[in-house]
């Protein structure tokens, strides 16, 4: 038995044009959580695409328990004992728990067809092994919260049986209370031999959970380290290679923020959330803080008027406004950055330039006519004012980075210079380079007077940026914070509330 | 040489310079086919599936699609023939007919949008629906001894060139342009890129779609009474298959499926392809047999190179990007 369960040899991958890993390393012990950490294209995602056998590296060799590999497919792979769960879900929505967790290995009865009770029961044996026994192995997955159609993806990869089990960007859609669970069934598997790399773009999480870490930097092998010997600035430097500092920036005083800005009282929408009041003051940063599935995007996308509360009132600057579609909240001041940058923020084949201008065609246009030059103009002005590292204004947003793509969004929503900007989570997947950049925007734009309701599941970037936090749990306003004096506990406090409420489905 | 990396990328530029192509050999192999009597002749029979093809861009650019437009054409041409027929003037009667059209695009744009039907199957139905009809009010006759006034829509002549022609190229130029630089319908373009994300940026997507719809119907109830203008009757199988050969050339023009992207004079310029396929390989004595099987090809052969094209421009997009990524970490370090 090897000292490594699996190990990469200076392994190199070039795509057209892209040289995505270019000399690397990894060694993984068994029974430890290897975590691989890397900016935003740094090659993280490729690299474990080549150790299952989605890709084929151009050089170099992947040994598994002392014998070198080369895996055609990823079911080669898993056979192998190398179980993946991508950045991207890869459920079937239409299908049960049971049947994604077994998905091409249904048990078969005496005909061949499949035992729908045999399939139950050994669904709940793996539901039983994360504590969610609450949990029907025939309920559909697309009526799972994201947090548990998170774990029938695990719970799929580990059905196999594996020694090593990859985890890409795992907590990307998760809370901090969720990621916490999800640590807890980590920390069960690693117990019990198997190995776990884990890819994260939450430093904080590589501490609480990894033993080993592995740096990679512009595709190219920088260090590992036991987690034991380093801190998270050695981290982000060797990750950006620069240092950086204060990635949330200064918290202005109190004292200089402005008059209330925007208002909701006793706002209600059925079956999201009810009965929420709460201000945001000009220059302000309010956290909204809460549970996946506390009915935080539907209050921000009630307020954007894509759909409208049914009861309550909200106030812009004294006046009460009603938006009855996102045009129109636009045309009062209302920005709304969405959570999912890809699926309802970009458009993904247009370039750079009609992404920016999408949501302010008629102040980039000369009476009917859309202005090209001024397109062009606030283009420009754009990428050399947010850094937006692009092969050019003319290529599509598709083959940007996740942090560019940010960029991009967030550079839009700002360029209608809104009075109230509301951004829904603000850094998911992105970098640590770019996440203090876009706080330093935020920031910047808070202070040029406008007022920012940040709606984030991270804590740490609640807990860094807000100015005041609102906790939402199950559609309600649990409590309020200051930013200054919260603590990680004291949100949570209020998120969890008393009763556990461990186990909606 | 960037405007002219630009130019060169693009699927007018590709489908004119084969146009070209085509016109250079032909103009050598047949005598006749630079007459002007020819060159007209190709273009009155492309004229009204061209005016159908000009809302049809804007629909399929933002991911709308219409299988009903023949059938709007044949039901418009017998509606408003009929009205002439009973002693209705001639304005009145195309108004009512244009405004025929258009209701019909309504009723397609609010199944699709409102009632959530898929634009495939909504407009599959519609176009039974109105072939249907169609033979119901005709009664399975050709509708004719229409006024001369009416006639004229589409025999007349302004310089030497027939009406159809004229509003053909009216519309596709000023279709053109406004598809190209209006602002209201730059927002056809969000919606097919991600109708989602339009909706978020502020645009009044289900309008825009429902507009779309309603303004392909006008199009084809217009081409439907051009046509039947020309004709001086209304055949009840008048725009029979005319769908897909407008859809054919939108699509030779650089629009997609999926929406998002298209131009007005793309579709022209399909359109123009397949009408002088058709008619070189009539000169050239070729099988007529051949030529539908011609038209498929073309189609699959500018979609295959679109598709290339698309790919390898990606790869380098990505490399482009990954590269100044890099730079840009070096710059700021
Ligand atoms: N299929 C592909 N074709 C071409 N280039 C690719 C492909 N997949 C990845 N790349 C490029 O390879 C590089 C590494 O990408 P990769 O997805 O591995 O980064 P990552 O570290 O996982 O980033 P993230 O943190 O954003 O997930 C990037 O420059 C990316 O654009
Ligand atoms: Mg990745």
């Amino acid at each position: 038995m090897s000292e490594y369960i699996l190990e990469a040899r200076d392994i190199v991958k070039t795509f057209p044009g892209v040289k995505a890993l270019d000399g690397v390393d990894l060694k993984v012990r068994r029974g430890e959580t290897h975590a691989v950490v890397g900016e935003n294209g740094a090659g993280k995602s490729t690299l474990m695409m080549v150790l299952t056998g989605v890709y084929r590296p151009d050089s170099g060799s992947i040994v598994l328990d002392g014998r070198e590999m080369a895996f055609s497919s990823p079911q080669e792979a898993v056979r192998h004992g190398i179980s993946i769960v991508y950045q991207e879900l890869s459920l079937v929505p239409s299908l049960s728990v049971a049947e994604n967790i077994f998905a091409n290995r249904q048990p078969v009865n005496g005909i061949g067809a499949i035992d729908k009770n045999e399939l139950n029961r050994r669904a709940r044996e793996y539901l039983a092994l994360f504590d969610l026994e609450c949990i029907d192995p025939s309920t559909l997955v697309k009526n799972l919260n994201p947090a548990n159609q998170q774990v029938v993806e695990i719970l799929k990869a580990i059905s196999t049986d594996p020694s090593v089990l990859i985890l890409d960007e795992p907590t990307s859609s998760l809370t901090e209370i969720e990621s916490k669970r999800l640590f807890d069934n980590i920390r069960t598997l690693t117990g019990r031999g198997l190995a776990c790399l884990y890819i994260s773009h939450h430093l904080s999480e590589i501490f609480e959970i990894a033993s080993t870490v592995t740096i990679l930097r512009d595709g190219r092998f920088v260090c590992d380290a036991s987690v034991a010997d380093i801190d998270e600035d050695f981290l982000v430097t060797n990750m950006v290679g620069r240092t950086i500092t204060d990635i949330y920036g200064v918290r202005p005083d109190p004292a200089s923020l402005g008059a209330p800005r925007f208002e909701l009282r006793t706002l209600s929408r059925k079956g999201a959330f009810s009965d929420v009041s709460l201000i945001v003051r000009a220059k302000e940063i309010v956290g909204l803080a809460g549970l996946v599935g506390a009915g935080r995007t539907e209050l921000g996308r009630a307020v954007f008027g894509a759909e409208p509360p049914h009861s309550g009132e909200m106030l812009l600057d004294g006046k009460e406004i009603s938006p009855q579609s996102p045009g129109t909240a636009i045309a009062l001041g209302i920005g709304y950055l969405t959570e999912d940058r890809k699926t309802q923020g970009l458009f993904l084949d247009f370039p750079i330039r009609a992404n920016l201008a999408a949501n302010r065609l008629s102040s980039l246009s000369k009476g009917p006519f859309v202005s090209e030059a001024l397109v062009d103009e606030a283009t420009e002005r754009a990428i050399r004012d947010y850094r937006i590292a692009a092969g050019g204004a003319k290529k599509s947003v598709r083959t940007l980075s996740g942090g560019n793509q940010q960029k991009v969004l967030l550079g839009a929503w700002i360029g209608i210079e809104p009075r109230l900007l509301i951004v829904d989570e603000p850094t998911r997947g992105v970098d640590v380079g770019a996440r203090s950049e876009i706080y330093g925007f935020l920031r910047a734009l808070a202070a040029r007077g406008t007022a920012i309701l940040m709606i984030s599941s991270d804590l740490t970037e609640i807990l860094g940026m807000s100015d005041r936090i609102y906790v939402m749990k199950s559609g309600h306003i649990a409590g309020e914070l200051e930013g200054g004096t919260a603590t990680e506990e004291s949100v949570i406090a209020l998120a969890t509330g008393a009763a556990g409420g461990e186990c909606e489905a | 040489m960037n405007w002219f990396k630009r130019l060169t990328g693009q699927r007018e530029f590709m489908i004119g310079c084969i146009v070209l192509g085509i016109m250079v050999v032909m103009s050598f192999a047949s005598p006749y086919f630079l007459a002007w009597d020819n060159l007209l002749a190709v273009l009155l029979g492309l004229s009204i599936e061209a005016i159908v093809a000009v809302a049809m861009t804007n629909l399929m650019v933002s991911g709308g699609f219409d299988m009903s437009v023949g059938s709007i054409v044949a039901f418009v041409g017998a509606t408003t023939a009929l009205l002439l027929a009973k002693g209705v003037p001639t304005v009145p009667a195309v108004l009512i007919g244009l405004a025929i059209g258009a209701l019909i695009g309504l009723f397609n744009g609010f199944i699709i949008s409102k009632v959530g039907i898929n634009p495939f199957v909504a407009t599959l139905s519609s176009l039974s629906l109105f072939r249907g009809l169609t033979l119901i009010v005709s009664r399975g006759r050709n509708i004719s001894g229409l006024p001369d006034s009416f006639a004229a829509i589409g025999q007349a002549m302004l310089f030497g060139v027939q009406t159809p022609i004229i509003i053909a190229a009216v519309l596709i130029i000023g279709g053109d342009i406004m598809l190209r630089r209006f602002r209201f319908f730059r927002q056809s373009y969000y919606i097919g890129g991600n109708e989602r994300a339009a909706r978020l940026s502020g645009i009044a997507v289900d309008r825009m779609k429902v507009l779309a719809y309603m303004l392909t119907g006008l199009f084809a109830g217009l081409a439907g009474i051009v046509m039947t203008a020309r004709l001086g009757a209304a055949s009840m199988t008048a725009g029979t298959g005319l769908e897909l050969r407008v859809i054919t050339a939108v699509i030779i023009g650089g629009a997609s499926l999926q929406g998002g992207e298209g131009s007005v004079f793309g579709a022209f310029l399909g359109s123009l392809l397949m009408a002088l396929i058709t008619n070189a390989l009539t000169l050239l004595g070729v099988d007529v047999y051949w030529q539908t099987f011609v038209i498929g090809a073309t189609l699959l052969v500018a979609v295959l190179i679109d598709q290339l094209g698309k790919t390898s421009a990606q790869a380098k997009a990505a490399g482009a990007a990954k590269a100044s990524a890099e730079s840009g970490a070096r710059k700021s370090a």
